[in-house]
């Protein structure tokens, strides 16, 4: 274990605590954290809980730059020495996790009881990919180059042009549906198909190992909900 | 008055963010806003050939940021408009040598003097992109009708997200209405459609572009060019005024952008 770095999951980020004293310390202990774990890291976005080290606006831009080149978001700092939240501010860092700076995007949230859908609205753009433990429910686009993935179905109140995989762990019996399919690719388990079309909204299925587009127009749809 | 800095980028190299960096950076200026621009591309410098003052270099970027010189020496007045600089990049190093933190720190220092601040963006997604984006305020998207540049332009557009730059706005560069009403290019619609940002101008394919970037002084400044219009009009919708595209001939644009659907 390292105890170091203590890692935790918080609303759409990462964060970290670090229990050293020192800000090099601190440093030293967070960059080998990261390069431990690179592919982890990239893209992701940081809020570093420093306990009360002291750093100056020097070496928190440093380590700012250091991330950004580990492709990694640095965004807020928490702090109990009043010196680091000083300069968390002059760099234009949070100090508060509640207090997120840029465009306020929260999802509408899904029922209560379905925890296990993951709910996501946005456009997925190129060399963007999101993926679900269980099932995912996308309202916006997947462009060309972004990619969608589930454990379980996948339903995207959008256009798919990307890829988009479904029953990602094995599960056959998942099922893809959006309201236009121009995917690059589709996935359903190990399955995997190109060229499927539907200009209008449409479900994909694994059937006996084949992959089926079924248009959703409304009576067909009424079928598929009454299986 | 604080300036507001705008980066001018686009993913894909060769779509013209430098020619456009220029012909805002005129067309501001023509307005009479206090306008500099920065040239991003270290190892590459370009803007400073397009806007007409390379033989003027003393001092750039990498100079400032290295201490070997104060900002106001890197600054270059450009030859007619008083309240217009550039601060070009060094030609014999490369993207190392700035960080985002030294490009942030310039911008800060910039900020009080000046009503703009344009950043010509290096092509990429790596180190030059990265603090390039990183004072910026706003983004501006160039892309061209091609299929592989509106892609790059996806990405990175979904880079500026994650940075959480905000939505940055669009300008379709080198548009060719014959070719469009051929089915030959994607049309501004099908782009919009795709990047799903705001649109804030469309350049037609110009011979002029060229010939005023190679002649070092910015088409913007050729009256009789409807390119210099267009340039003109994106200044204005920068500051916030809210000017109807010019008719290129693209129908079924217009539907789509005053239908309410976005």
């Amino acid at each position: 274990m390292n105890n170091a770095v203590r890692l935790k999951g918080i609303r759409d980020g990462l964060l970290v605590s670090l229990s050293h004293s020192q800000w090099g310390e601190q440093e030293k202990a967070l960059l080998s954290y990261i390069d431990a774990r690179p592919t982890f890291f990239a893209g992701a976005r940081l809020a570093m809980d420093v306990g009360q080290a002291v750093w100056r606006v020097k070496e928190l831009s440093a380590l700012r730059d250091a991330l950004s080149q580990r492709q990694i978001y640095l965004w807020a700092v928490l702090s109990e020495s009043p010196v680091t939240e000083k300069t968390a501010q002059l760099l234009g860092l949070a100090t508060r996790l509640s207090t997120r700076t840029g465009p306020q995007r929260r999802p509408t949230r899904p029922p209560a009881e379905e925890p296990n859908v993951h709910w996501v609205q946005k456009t997925v753009r190129s060399g963007v990919r999101i993926e679900a433990e269980g099932h995912l429910v996308l309202i916006g686009d997947v462009n060309p180059g972004g990619e969608v993935a589930a454990a379980g179905n996948i339903l995207i109140w959008g256009r798919l042009r990307g890829m988009a995989h479904a029953g990602a762990n094995g599960d056959a019996g998942a099922v893809i549906r959006a309201l236009e399919l121009r995917p690059q690719q589709v996935r359903i388990a190990q399955v995997a198909a190109t060229e499927i079309r539907s200009s209008g909204p449409a479900q994909v299925v694994l059937e006996k190992g084949i992959i089926r587009v079924q248009s959703l127009n409304s009576q067909e749809f009424k079928v598929n909900h009454e299986r | 008055m604080s300036a507001k800095v705008i980066t001018v980028t686009s993913g894909k190299g060769g779509v013209g963010k430098t020619t456009t960096v220029a012909n805002l950076a005129v067309a501001l200026a023509l307005t009479g806003d206090r306008v500099v621009c920065i040239d991003g591309d270290i190892g590459l410098r370009n803007l400073d050939v397009i806007l007409g003052l390379e033989n003027r270099i003393v001092y750039d970027l990498v100079d400032v940021v290295e201490g070997r010189c104060r900002l106001r020496q890197a600054m270059i007045r450009d030859k007619k408009l008083s309240n217009l600089f550039l601060i070009p990049a060094a030609q014999t190093r490369d993207k190392n040598a700035v960080s985002p933190s030294d490009m942030v720190r310039v911008c800060d220092e910039l900020r009080p003097d000046f009503d703009w601040v344009l950043i010509d963006s290096p092509a990429g997604i790596e180190r030059g992109f990265r603090y390039a984006i990183a004072p910026a305020d706003q983004a501006i998207i160039v892309t061209n009708p091609e299929v592989s540049a509106v892609r790059d332009a996806d990405r990175v557009i979904g880079l500026l997200e994650a940075e959480e730059k905000g939505s940055p706005s669009l300008i379709i560069n080198r548009l060719d209405v014959n070719m469009v009403r051929r089915n030959e290019m994607l049309s501004a619609e099908d782009v919009v459609d795709l990047l799903a940002i705001r649109l804030i101008g469309i350049v037609p394919e110009d011979d002029r572009v060229l010939i005023a970037s190679n002649r070092g002084r910015p088409v913007v400044l050729d009256e009789a060019a409807v390119t210099a219009r267009v340039f003109q009009n994106i200044a204005r919708r920068l500051k916030g005024e809210d000017v109807p595209f010019i008719d290129l001939g693209n129908r079924g644009l217009w539907s789509r952008l005053f239908s309410g659907r976005r």
